[in-house]
Formats: structure tokens, sequence, C-alpha cells
């Protein structure tokens, strides 16, 4: 029964969508409320049930009782791309070599190698807080770019690597034989072939670092205070004796933007013919 | 002016893949290197390639040492046993990249990779990518960027297994003619199918375990094979052995059946051998020496194996035409006392006498 199934498929996806969608636009609605709107109870329709107002939006960008939300939006988008960026090459860098060669110390093989890595994650983030902040201090970096960028690399590199070890693990080894043997050196074959056929996992792999990063709160907090803010902190900073829920919607969805359009972007390149016949 | 393969060795967890293999490639030849799974004839090749380190052992090409050559400098081509082709590359692209990466003029590389994909039959595909094709053409595509490069050595790994059976008759076919075309280039051709290799090799090597047993033409592999086991793996079905003494002039087999000793067998001294006959020199009818049960039979092609239990050992048997057997059915055999091989009963299963060649059933 095609057409049973394939309306229950077409059901199941229109839940899921108001299920997704919901959040965003009552975030929508609220950002053009004022204080007397959101709390006069559920109201949905502007200038029917509520008059819009553009207090919400202007208090991101220097508006009374707001911030200056431009320059942590800048911060954050500067800190999780480099720190993504490089996480991402290193990683699969990493992740070909491990995957590939086999590194032996001692008892130490690749497969403890990669667990080693992960285990980076296994660990509550709140017990590196003392160490990254001790670290940090020693190099003065504290309240800096870059010392956040480094802690997002040591953050994202094992999502990185494990993910691509993954990948790699599944694109077969004779292709980089062939490779070899059609005249390239062990780093060609790698840069030729394994890297154009291993697209979508460093896309998936990029996708989570830049969700990570984007949407940490904890280190961008405890080591920064005043010159470098990111985005998360700046709108917690929002937050004064009255919530104030407009702004809040406002913010959360220009932050959530990025993601966003990253979300469409990897799934459009994934689904499109550039891609297809590349190993899954 | 050959390329030498001497003394290699390779052992991984204590199991020895190449185990002092010895053998001679000469150029302008095709060398079918025949063996079962696991003989060691992957890692063989591999090595020739330099995709596999060897513990010991050299290769020599036309008196230089090459063994330290990275692969990428080694002048050679393979064809996998999986379909190994670029993915992210049209099937021009894929043929082309050889050509690419040693900087051949591009419109030198557009009439090669034409002219290679002509050969296989794939002009029309040029655009298409890997994926999009059938698993043949796949193997074609591969096939076709190996021979554009003309290179030194051209190594095929077992490049039909995967196919169906159709299809692989079909490519071997074609294969045959291609390779042939490849003037003064050293083409190994790994098989584990006895009609492949006599179809195609000028050459053929047997290997079992990690050893050379047998190199030699393929009719005195096929007509003298020097051991038993040489015989198993070069005929398909494997050669049926039984054990058996020769005295007072007969061949007694187990079972108590006795067959006359022919002339070709009549210079071995009394004593125990085992002794071989082809899958398709048992005669079944008629007033046969022995009865057998069929335990299973299966039609191949236009021809049917017949497995029995015979008093004399289990046997299999190659008849013409389709025939069906339920298991149960009772058989009479005959051998025929001169087609048989003899061997020695002892460990190395040595050839000590083969049938008179002439009307030998030459696998098709």
């Amino acid at each position: 029964m095609p057409g049973l199934y394939s309306s229950l498929k077409y059901l199941a996806v229109a839940l899921w969508s108001v299920f997704v969608v919901t959040p965003l636009l009552w975030a929508l609605t609220t950002s053009f409320k004022t204080s007397n709107a959101v709390t006069g109870g559920p109201t949905y329709l502007p200038w029917l049930q509520y008059q819009p107002s553009l207090d919400g939006w202007r208090s991101l960008f220097g508006g009374a009782g707001g911030i200056d939300i431009v320059k942590p939006y800048m911060d954050s988008l500067i800190v999780t791309g480099s720190a993504s960026l490089i996480s991402i090459v290193l990683g699969t860098l990493a992740a070909y070599g491990l995957s590939r060669f086999d590194y032996r110390a001692g008892f130490i093989k690749n497969t403890d190698i990669v667990f080693f890595f992960i285990s980076q994650r296994i660990m509550p983030p709140i017990v590196l807080a003392i160490p990254f902040f001790l670290m940090l201090q020693f190099l003065g970096l504290l309240d800096s770019k870059i010392g956040l960028i480094l802690v997002y690399i040591a953050l994202l590199l094992p999502i990185a690597v494990w993910i691509m070890v993954d990948f790699f693990d599944g694109v077969p080894r004779q292709i980089d034989e062939m490779a070899m043997l059609d005249g390239c050196t062990p780093f060609e074959a790698f840069l030729r072939v394994v890297l154009p056929n291993s697209l979508p996992g460093i896309l998936v792999a990029s996708m989570f670092c830049l969700v990570f990063g984007w949407n940490d709160f904890f280190f961008a907090f405890t080591l920064t205070f005043t010159d470098t803010q990111l985005l998360p902190v700046a709108v917690v900073a929002l937050n004064s004796s009255v919530t104030p829920w407009w702004s809040l919607s406002a913010s959360a969805l220009i932050s959530v933007a990025p993601l966003i359009l990253c979300a469409f972007l990897v799934e459009r390149l994934l689904s499109r013919g550039t891609l297809a016949g590349a190993i899954r | 002016m050959s390329l030498i393969i001497d003394n290699l060795h390779l052992a991984r967890e204590g199991i020895p893949h190449l185990d002092g293999v010895t053998a001679e490639f000469g150029h302008g030849s095709i060398t079918a290197v025949i063996g079962r799974t696991l003989a060691g004839k992957t890692t063989l090749t591999r090595a020739i390639a330099g995709l596999q380190a060897v513990d010991g052992g050299s290769l020599r090409l036309d008196g230089k040492p090459f063994g330290g050559t990275p692969a990428w400098r080694r002048d050679v081509a393979m064809v996998y046993q999986q379909f190994i082709n670029y993915p992210h590359l049209s099937v021009f692209e894929n043929v082309a990249f050889p050509l690419r990466k040693r900087k051949v003029a591009a419109g030198e590389i557009a009439r090669r990779v034409t002219a290679a994909l002509e050969m296989v039959g794939l002009a029309s595909f040029g655009t298409r990518r890997p994926t999009e094709l059938s698993g043949g053409q796949q193997q074609r595509v591969a096939l076709a960027r190996a021979l554009v490069r003309r290179a030194g050595i051209l190594l095929l790994d077992e490049p039909l297994v995967n196919l169906d059976y159709k299809l692989r008759e079909q490519l071997r076919e074609e294969f045959r003619g291609l390779l042939k075309d490849q003037t003064g280039a050293i083409v190994i051709y790994n098989t584990t199918e006895p009609s492949e290799a006599m179809m195609l090799g000028n050459r053929i090597v047997v290997m079992h375990e990690g050893k050379v047993l047998q190199a030699g033409a393929p009719a005195e592999i096929f007509d003298r094979p020097a051991s038993v086991q040489v015989a198993r793996i070069v005929n398909d079905p494997p050669m049926n052995i039984f054990s058996g003494i020769i005295e007072n002039g007969a061949i007694l087999l187990a079972g108590g059946l006795r067959i006359p000793v022919a002339e070709h067998l009549a210079s071995l001294p009394p004593g125990s051998y085992r002794f071989g006959i082809r899958a398709g020199e048992l005669r079944v009818g008629g007033e046969g020496d022995a009865s057998g049960k069929v335990t299973f039979s299966e039609v191949s092609g236009s021809e049917t194996f017949v497995y029995a239990q015979a008093p004399f050992g289990d046997a299999v048997l190659q008849i013409e035409g389709v025939h069906a057997m339920a298991n149960g059915t009772q058989l009479s055999i005959s051998v025929a006392p001169d087609r048989l091989f003899a061997f020695s009963a002892e460990a190395d299963g040595a050839l000590l006498a083969a049938p008179v060649t002439g009307d030998a059933a030459w696998p098709k």
C-alpha cells in the first residue's frame, strides 16, 4: 500500500516540522512584542492581537537597556570559524594517518591513539576549566580570541579526528594504492584522490565542529572578562532583574541563524550531484 | 632481460604469505599465476608493485634491483580484484589520470584515452561516473586505465573473479585479445581458475601456501603436474586422487578394485602410490569397474559434475551434457588404466608417471 505508506511518511514529517519550527516561530513573535504583550497571555497575530514593536531588536544594536551584539557576533564567528577550520585540517590529516599507517609505541597502537582523542570528550568539560585557565594565564592569552581558539581546537579536534577516522576507514585503501601506482606520492594520493572522495565526511565533521564551537558557553564565560566576549556570553548578559524576553528572542534568532544556514548548505552539498558517486 | 624474483619471504603473525618465492617473468609474455585463495598470489603482485614490504628476498628488473623503488616510481600498472576506480572522476578522467600525472601533452592524452576506451568498448561512456556503470564496465575502466599507460609491468589480480559467469567468459575473451597486444610488457595474471590460466598464459606459475610449486608452459603443467598438489590446483574440478598399490603387475585400489597396469606405468616398482585421474576421464555407465553412489551433482554450463562415493574413495566425475542425478543414484564407474597419473605416496606427492599426452581433455 504505497499510498498509505507515503501519506504516513508525510504526516510524520509534518508533525516533526511543527515540533522543530514552532519554537522558532514563538521566538519570532516574541521578539516583536513589548513587555505588556509578553506577559498578557498567549497572542500570536501581530497588529490583531498585539502591537508589534522593534524594541527587542533595537536593544541588540545599542538600544536602551541592551547590548551591542555586533562585536561579540564577529568575535564568535572568528573564534568558531578559525577553531573549526584548524581542527578540520589537522583532524583530517591525523585521521588519514591513523586510518592508513600503523603507529606503535610499546603497547600503544592506532586504536589506542584514536581512543585517546575521543577520551578527551568523555571528561566533563568543567574538569578542564581550571587547567585551561592556568595555562592561558601562563601564556598571557586569557581574555583573548587566540586563547579561545586554542581551547576550542583542543575541544573540537577529537570530534574531527573521530568522524574522519571512521570515514577514511570506509574509503577502500586500494584507491590510495591505485593513485600511487598511477604516479602519486602518498601525500598526493591523499590530496588528489582520497580527499575529493571524502568531502561528505569533511562536511559532516565541519558541521559538528561549528555547532559545538558556536554553542559553547562554559569556556567562553570562564576564560574571558572584558576585551573578548563571545555571543552566548553577550546574550546571557542581556538578562537582568527583569527578563527581557523580546531581546532574548531576537538574539536567539540571530544566534541560531548561521547554524541554520550551515545546515541548509551542508544538506544541499550532500544531496547535490557533485558528491554523487563519492564514497558514502 | 626480465623481472626476476628471488627468494621472497613474508610472514605476518607467524603465517607465511610468501615462503621463498623465486620466479622469472619475461617481457612480451603473459604469465598466469594460478593458486587457490591465500596461495600468496595477491601478496606477490603487491610486492612487485611496491605496495607490500617483504621480510627478505630481492626483485630485479632487467638486471637492476628495484625492490627499493617506491610504488609511485615503479613502472607498474595494476587491475584489482575489486573494481577500483576514482569515484569522483568521470570515466574519461579516470583513464587520463595516470597520463596527467606524468605530464603527457593534452592532445596526446585525448588521443590515447579515447583509443583505450574504444579498446575496452566504452567509447561512449567517457562522461559517466564509474559508479553509474555495471561491474563489468567498471572493471573495463580499470583495465583501460592500466593499459593506457603502457607500463612495463602489468599486474592483474584475479580481475574477473567478482563478475558473474557469463560476463566472466566474455571479458576473458576480450582480455586475451587486449593483453596479447601489450608487446614488450611483463604481464602477470593471477587466477584461481585453470581454464583462465591455460587460455591467457604463455607461461604458468603454480603457487600454493606461499610457495611456487611449478612453473612452465601450460601444456607441460597440465600434462605433467609436478605433484599431487599441482595436479589438484590445475584441474577443475580438482583431479581425483586415490591411494593404491602396484603388485603382481596390477594396480590395487582401496575397496579391492583391481585394474591392469598400463604401459606408461609399467616401469614403476611394486609398492604404495597415489593415483590420479581427471574428473572427465572417469567413465560412467556400461560394465564399470566399480559402483558408486551419487552424493551431489551440479550442472555447470553444458556439463554435469557428479560427486560420488566409490569403493576406492570419493570421486568427482565430469560428464558431458546435462544430466539429472538424484542423490543416492547408483553409478557404474570405470577407471581407464591408460589415463592414470602415478604420484609418490610420500608427503611431497611427486609425479612419477603421467599418461601419454595427445587426447587429453584440455579445459576450454
